[in-house]
Parts: C-alpha cells; structure tokens; sequence
C-alpha cells in the first residue's frame, strides 16, 4: 500500500501550484482554474485521510465541497462575463474601480 | 517496489506536470485542458483510495460540467492573451518566495509528524462503496444533502440574474 503521506504530499504540492497560479497570473479565468485546483488538492487530502483512519465522513464532505465549487464557478464565470462586457477587457489588474 | 507504488509516482508525474503547465500556459484554452488532465488524474487516485462514488462524481462535475463552462466563458471572451502588465513588479518574485516558503512548511510538518506516516489500514469489504455513502447521506446527512440543492439553485438564480441582458432603462 502506498503510504498516506505520499497522498498528503502530492496534495500539498498541487495547492502550492494553485496558489502560485492565483498570485501571478494575470487573466481571471486562469485564476479561476488555480482556485479549483487547490479545492482539488484539498479534496486528496481529504479522501486519503478518510481511506486512513476508515471514516465515511470526509467523502460526504468532499461531495459537498464539490457541489460548492460548481456553485462558486457558475457565479464567478458569470461575474467575468458581466464584467467583460462593460470594460471590454478581462486584464486583473483593470479591475481597479473599487479602489480607494 | 510495488505496482502500486509505481502507479502512484508515474500519476503524481502527471498531475504535478499538468497542474504546472497549467500554471505556465500562455492560452487559457490550454490551460483549460491541462486541468481536465489533472482532474482526471485526480479522480484515478479517488479510485486508489477506494473512492468509487468520489472518482465518478469527480470526472462528471469537476472534468465535465466545470471545465465545459469554462471552456464556453473562454470561446465567449474570445481568446485573447492577457499582456503581463507590471503594475506591480515586486509581486511575482515575492510570490515565488512565499510559495517556497509554504512548501518548506509544509515539508516540515509533513516530515516530522509521526501520525500522518502510518500505513493505510487494510480494506474492509464494503468501506466507501457507492451503497455505504449513499446510505449516510440519506440518512444521516439528508439536512445538508437538501440545503446543497438549495445553494445549487441560488447559483443557478444568481448566474442568470447577472448575465441577462438589461432592457430600457440604460
């Protein structure tokens, strides 16, 4: 058997990426993408620890965060198109309007 | 060296290969379909990990319906290529600094903590099967089950509400 750290590992590894991606990527969608990889990562750990220490619990809870994050895209993706449409451009660092 | 162990490096290549060319592409097409390669990867270690229900609900939510409607928001946008404008110049290298320093962190508490090493339990027959979690989520967790259909519809109300077209009055 693989050991559960292995698993914990690759989870840390893949929400760095998604972490690094949210910092310094510059278009909103890819941002977008970074965020759904860390919800990815921290649903590995997640099922690893519930295949370790044999508990149902955390699958039902990576389904929810699952059905959460398909709630979270629809909006967002929503938002970006809204925004798309009245400034013509989708560069982050335009959306500056709220800016004190 | 187990199979199985081989298998788990050979597929952490892949997810960890695509994830950073994710985080690299220039096209956000490309990147599209670099996380449909993760989550695909993903959901074959939800498999390894005895995780049936998790797995297929994983490549029809994650790798089907999410990456469709990205890929639609990105056909709709069009593809242009955002330039790296610096606006802030300090903000990339420090963001690699500080994903460093996060992975340094968690080496550490990875390494160091003897909980987390131990082996995975040996199976039992019917642990995780799409019976067993269907079972607890009707009965146990049916309140939950019931408010997540609820926040599904809000979203559904809140993505309509936001991209319909404005009549009139502008």
């Amino acid at each position: 058997m693989v050991p559960v750290s292995y698993y914990v590992g690759l989870s840390a590894i893949l929400f760095i990426i998604g972490a690094l991606g949210v910092l310094i990527r510059r278009n909103p969608l890819v941002i977008f993408m970074s965020i759904e990889l860390m919800l990815n990562a921290g649903n590995l750990a997640m099922v690893a620890f519930t295949r370790t220490f044999m508990v149902l619990e955390g699958q039902i809870f990576v389904f929810f965060v699952m059905t959460v994050a398909a709630a979270e895209v629809a909006v967002g993706l929503a938002l970006i198109v809204t925004i798309f449409r009245s400034r013509h451009s989708i560069n982050i660092d335009l959306m500056n309007t709220l800016k004190g | 060296m187990s199979i199985e162990l081989i298998l788990f490096f050979l597929l952490a290549l892949v997810a960890v290969g695509s994830a950073l060319g994710m985080l690299f592409s220039r096209s956000a097409v490309y990147a599209a379909l670099y996380l449909v390669l993760n989550f695909g990867t993903v959901a074959v270690f939800y498999t390894l990990l005895n995780a049936p229900f998790i797995a297929m609900s994983q490549v029809s939510v994650y790798a089907g319906a999410i990456m469709v409607l990205f890929l639609f928001v990105i056909m709709l946008l069009g593809t242009q290529s955002v330039p790296s404008s610096e606006v802030l110049p300090w903000q990339r290298p420090l963001a690699i600094i500080l994903a460093i320093v996060l992975a340094a962190e968690a080496g550490y508490a990875l390494f160091t903590r003897a909980a987390v090493s131990g082996s995975i339990p040996p199976m039992t027959e019917t642990f995780g099967s799409p019976q067993a979690v269907g079972r607890a989520l009707f009965n146990q967790y049916l309140l939950p089950f019931e408010i997540t259909s609820v926040l599904l519809l809000v979203a559904m109300i809140g993505a309509i509400v936001l991209t319909r077209k404005e009549k009139g009055n502008r």
